[in-house]
């Protein structure tokens, strides 16, 4: 026996109570205000609802992942033909590692981030995110941070030394001028967002989750936001420190990457990959839970194997950290010990074969429906897929001594990266688009936009691999005629030209579904976890009764009694606070109300990074302002204490 | 005009090995292409399948709870067995990579020829090592190599990290400055083969190549011997002009002409110039109107390469270039 929660009574708060007296007057609206952001300018920069900060996040990373996408597009145009003439090799350079750089630190790892922000607390139950201000707070320095960068690069001091800045091609020494120093500084920023947000997430699936919602009943999805923020936790020091040692040996002379002066080149590499492995999978593994969710709900069954693939995603994540040396296969380090990391890396591929032979399983046994977002993700099969299998011939030492650094190596990991976190990305923008905006995108459109992908993808990437085993290396800017490349690139620069397309028409989609898109449910796709109870675009405190779990798909499983919680007050931003492993209550917190000083610190604390790329003095008199603004940020405020004193209620 | 043709088919592929360490990572490319090919195949089928059998439902449709209530023990069997199975296959692609490195390290090296190639930013600077110091000697962006007798190449690098791929004879290796490695090779076939820079360094990046010439043994040992020979004097007037000319201008501060007064190790050394098929690195052939055309602008030819523009009067360029094409 199944029961779907009815959107009239979710509407009214009276699911999953059938019987229940639901909200008692006002209450909704009461809810609404206590959550709202103030109006105007003012207002809008004082922010700091969840889903307001992760549309915005989103949007953003959205906009980048489009100017990355332009790039490739010149890049493609210049290599069309042997001797092109599109690009100069110093714009050329610019443009890939403009390229990698968006792709990597503006868009593939912090828009995962940003639908996590907004869906994590709609899947726990939660009415929010923890520490709402300092989710603004990263939001703020992240988009900063890529402001920066565009705008270094509009004035042709853009950085050229790779996404990678191998030393010492970008030391002091071979890089002069302040080009490197923009991409380093766009590190800090990013990175600093990126373990916001990670603490942020880690705190609020943790401590916030409905009563009853065990780690064992906790969506997918939710389980690989977790161990993805985990993996932020220890990947991004590394390369905030690679970056910080090289902004140091370029402002202030010290020689940590100088062979000359007893610094290592090789440094660089180490602590540079030690982060940059672990971010394929900080890439890769949120869209797992977009894989879980949509291939359950479309399946119309449970996902196979839950405990398998939440061990699955754990075993990936400590892999994660034990593969880097593959990257560095071509340097001088000792032949038994690469072999110890193509064992690894081969080891990393059981776990994934096992989350999807859980999937296909999944589909065997379910029924299917067939839509848009559905398609998106069954492309996951063949592209990932293909991309892996590539990714096990990187993983021999003597196989990679050939196809290291060639376009073998663009192909195979676009083939990943597209194919396992793109892919699925944009099947999931389909699946919750109704959520986010209360409005279906065009299925017509999207079955379009899909193929066209699809196709062009295959026809722009497939084509390198050849083109590496035929001796072409990567990051070239030309190339003879003599070489026999011509053709394969063109072809390769054609399907370019269709995923630019296809791209396109996503853009017209969301933006004509926007206004005159089919009016959603709370529930259109019939799914089974807790996001699709609210109502579509959900009230700005998510949850009008927070409900009480007593399963993994509560909105398929028969309601049981305890239905929701009562007792929260509606005037305050009051959520619960419950334990770490079985979601038992622990006490009432109250958010802080909304302000614009994380956007003011943010402020603040740009000065500091940019100024600090001109002066190491920017350090010592542009902390005062950042001093100050989160001082102002922090300061309690006298009314709302007196308030909070007085509603304690001792045990 | 020197026979181009070559350049018309540079040898530049690692599906087609010419030498025994290019064969043995041949051997497992072809190993792992076909298991690769097969998972492949079976996975996508598998989903194909999936999908074909699978009944049709909509958005409306109840869904299926029963393995909420009870394990799924005939899936499961299923996922098991095929998680053996790709275990299995890892296995055999580990197993193939370890013999494949310990075939690669076992090159028997009696015999060999040593070069010690350094990287520049843009092109490459080798000298033929021998016991006797006085058979050593330089050259850039062109190695011959006797076919069927070991080479050991030393890298090291001057500036940047460069990375030496030659992929018809063997896989890549870096040139990493403060440290030394090391790439064995033999060429089986005779011919010549092309390689490249492989890892990014810089503006020219692109264009950073060079030539490997495998030839017969005797046939490497005359070019060694003609390489040992100092420049020959100049023999015509136009040609003692162009020496002087050389000599005169800006050319010495970079380059050698071993037998000269020029001595600079700055750019590449130029004792056999007219010996080798390509300038600026393997970008284009030598011959006089490329020659001319680099040495008058070779920003025009190759943006930010180290060698300034040289102002000449016409006729000391023609005699310049009558000097280096005496070069041999």
């Amino acid at each position: 026996m199944t029961v779907r929660g009815d959107t009239d009574q979710r509407a009214r708060g009276t699911w999953p109570d059938p019987t229940g007296p639901g909200l008692p007057p006002g209450a909704a609206q009461a809810l609404e205000r206590t959550w709202s952001d103030p109006p105007g300018i003012v207002g809008w920069f004082s922010a700091v609802n969840h889903k307001t900060i992760a549309k915005r996040f989103m949007v953003t990373t959205f906009i980048f992942f489009l100017l990355g996408g332009l790039l490739a597009v010149a890049i493609r145009l210049q290599l069309a033909q042997p001797n092109g003439k599109v690009l100069s090799a110093d714009l050329y350079n610019q443009v890939f590692t403009m390229h990698g750089s968006t792709m990597m630190f503006l868009f593939a790892v912090p828009v995962m981030q940003a639908v996590a922000m907004y869906l994590v607390p709609l899947m726990i139950g939660a009415r929010s995110v923890a520490f709402p201000r300092m989710n603004a707070f990263a939001y703020w320095i992240f988009t900063m941070g890529g402001i920066m960068l565009y705008v270094a690069f509009f004035l042709d001091i853009g950085p050229d030394a790779g996404w990678f800045a191998y030393v010492p091609l970008s030391g002091p020494q071979y890089s002069p001028g302040k080009r490197v120093d923009f991409w380093a500084q766009m590190i800090t920023f990013t990175e600093l967002a990126a373990l916001m947000e990670a603490i942020v997430l880690i705190t609020t699936i943790l401590k916030m989750r409905a009563p009853g919602m065990t780690l064992n009943r906790m969506p997918l999805f939710v389980w690989t936001m977790l161990v993805t923020s985990f993996m932020v936790l220890f990947a991004m020091p590394a390369v905030m420190l690679a970056s910080t040692a090289l902004i140091t040996d370029r402002l202030v002379g010290t020689h940590f990457y100088n062979p000359g002066e007893g610094g290592d080149a090789l440094l660089w590499q180490h602590l540079f990959w030690f982060f940059g492995h672990p971010e394929v999978y900080l890439i890769f593994i949120p869209p797992l839970g977009f894989m879980s969710s949509i291939i359950a709900t479309f399946s119309r069954r449970p996902v196979v194997g839950y405990p398998a693939m939440v061990l699955a995603l754990i075993a990936t994540a400590f892999l994660a950290f034990g593969l880097w040396v593959h990257h560095m296969f071509a340097t001088n380090l000792p032949e038994l010990g690469k072999t110890f990391f193509t064992a690894a890396s081969l080891m990393i591929a059981i776990p994934t074969a096992v989350q999807i032979f859980c999937w296909i399983a999944t589909l065997w046994t379910g029924r299917i429906n067939l839509k848009t977002p559905l398609l998106f993700v069954l492309a996951f099969f063949a592209i990932l897929l293909l991309g892996g299998l590539t990714g096990l011939m990187l993983a021999s030492v003597s196989l990679d001594y050939q196809l290291h650094d060639t376009f073998f190596v663009v192909a195979h990991l676009h083939y990943v990266l597209l194919g396992g976190a793109v892919f699925p990305l944009f099947g999931a923008f389909y699946y919750w688009f109704p959520k986010f905006t209360g409005r279906m995108l065009s299925e017509r459109l999207g079955r379009w936009n899909f193929w066209l992908f699809f196709i062009g993808f295959n026809v722009a990437f497939f084509p390198m691999h050849i083109l590496g085993l035929q001796g072409m290396t990567r990051r070239i800017y030309t190339y003879p005629e003599e070489m026999g490349w011509g053709n394969l690139n063109l072809l390769s620069t054609i399907g370019a030209v269709g995923i630019a397309l296809s791209v396109l028409l996503f853009v017209v989609n969301v933006l004509r579904s926007r206004r005159h898109g089919e009016l959603a449910s709370s529930d259109p796709w019939g799914a089974g976890t807790l996001e699709w109870s609210v109502a579509s675009p959900p009230p700005m405190g998510n949850f009008p009764l927070v409900p009480v779990v007593h399963g993994r798909y509560p909105l398929w499983q028969q309601p049981v009694a305890p239905y929701h919680v009562t007792g929260l007050t509606n005037e305050y931003r009051e959520v619960l606070v419950t334990s770490v492993a079985d979601a038992k209550l622990d006490h009432r917190l109250w958010l802080p109300s909304s302000t614009p000083w994380p956007f003011v610190a943010a402020v603040a604390t740009t000065i500091l990074f940019i100024g600090s790329i001109f002066t190491p003095w920017a350090i010592v008199w542009a902390s005062v302002p950042v001093a100050v603004a989160a001082t102002v940020w922090f300061w309690p405020g006298r009314a709302i204490t007196r308030r909070r004193v007085e509603t304690e209620v001792q045990p | 005009m020197r026979d181009v043709s070559h350049l018309m088919k540079p040898m530049q592929d690692a599906l087609r090995p010419a030498g025994v360490q290019a064969d043995h990572i041949g051997s497992l490319w072809n190993l792992t292409l076909g298991l690769c090919t097969l998972v492949f195949i079976l996975v996508l089928a598998a989903c194909l399948v999936a999908l074909w059998r699978a009944p049709r439902a909509d958005a409306g449709s109840a869904p299926d709870l029963s393995s909420l209530a009870g394990p799924e023990r005939r899936t499961w069997r299923v996922i098991k067995w095929a998680t053996g199975a790709a275990t299995v296959g890892l296995l055999v692609l580990l197993v193939g990579d370890v013999l494949t490195s310990r075939a690669l390290a076992r090159l028997p090296l009696q015999d060999a020829v040593n070069i010690e190639l350094v990287g520049h930013q843009w092109w490459w600077e080798a000298r033929y090592r021998d016991a006797d110091p006085s058979r050593e000697f330089s050259t850039a962006n062109e190695l011959h190599i006797p076919v069927g007798r070991p080479v050991i190449v030393t890298l090291r690098s001057g500036d940047v990290i460069h990375s030496l791929w030659i992929p018809n004879l063997q896989g890549k290796k870096d040139l990493i400055p403060g440290r030394t490695a090391t790439l064995r090779l033999r060429a089986d076939r005779a011919g010549t083969y092309r390689g490249q820079c492989a890892e990014f360094c810089g503006l020219e990046h692109a264009m950073m190549a060079l030539l490997v010439e495998a030839e017969p043994n005797e046939r490497y040992e005359a070019w060694a011997a003609q390489q040992r020979q100092p420049a020959a004097a100049p023999g015509d007037p136009v040609a003692q002009r162009g020496h002087d000319v050389f000599l005169a201008r800006s050319c010495v501060m970079c380059h050698t002409i071993a037998g000269t007064s020029a001595g600079a190790k700055l750019g590449p050394d130029l004792t056999h110039l007219a010996s080798r098929r390509t300038i600026a690195s393997g970008m284009f052939p030598n011959n006089r109107g490329h020659l001319a055309g680099w040495i008058a602008d070779p920003q025009s030819l190759k943006p930010g390469v180290n060698m300034p523009a040289n102002a000449l009067a016409p006729d000391d360029l023609q005699a310049l270039l009558a000097y280096l094409e005496t070069l041999k």
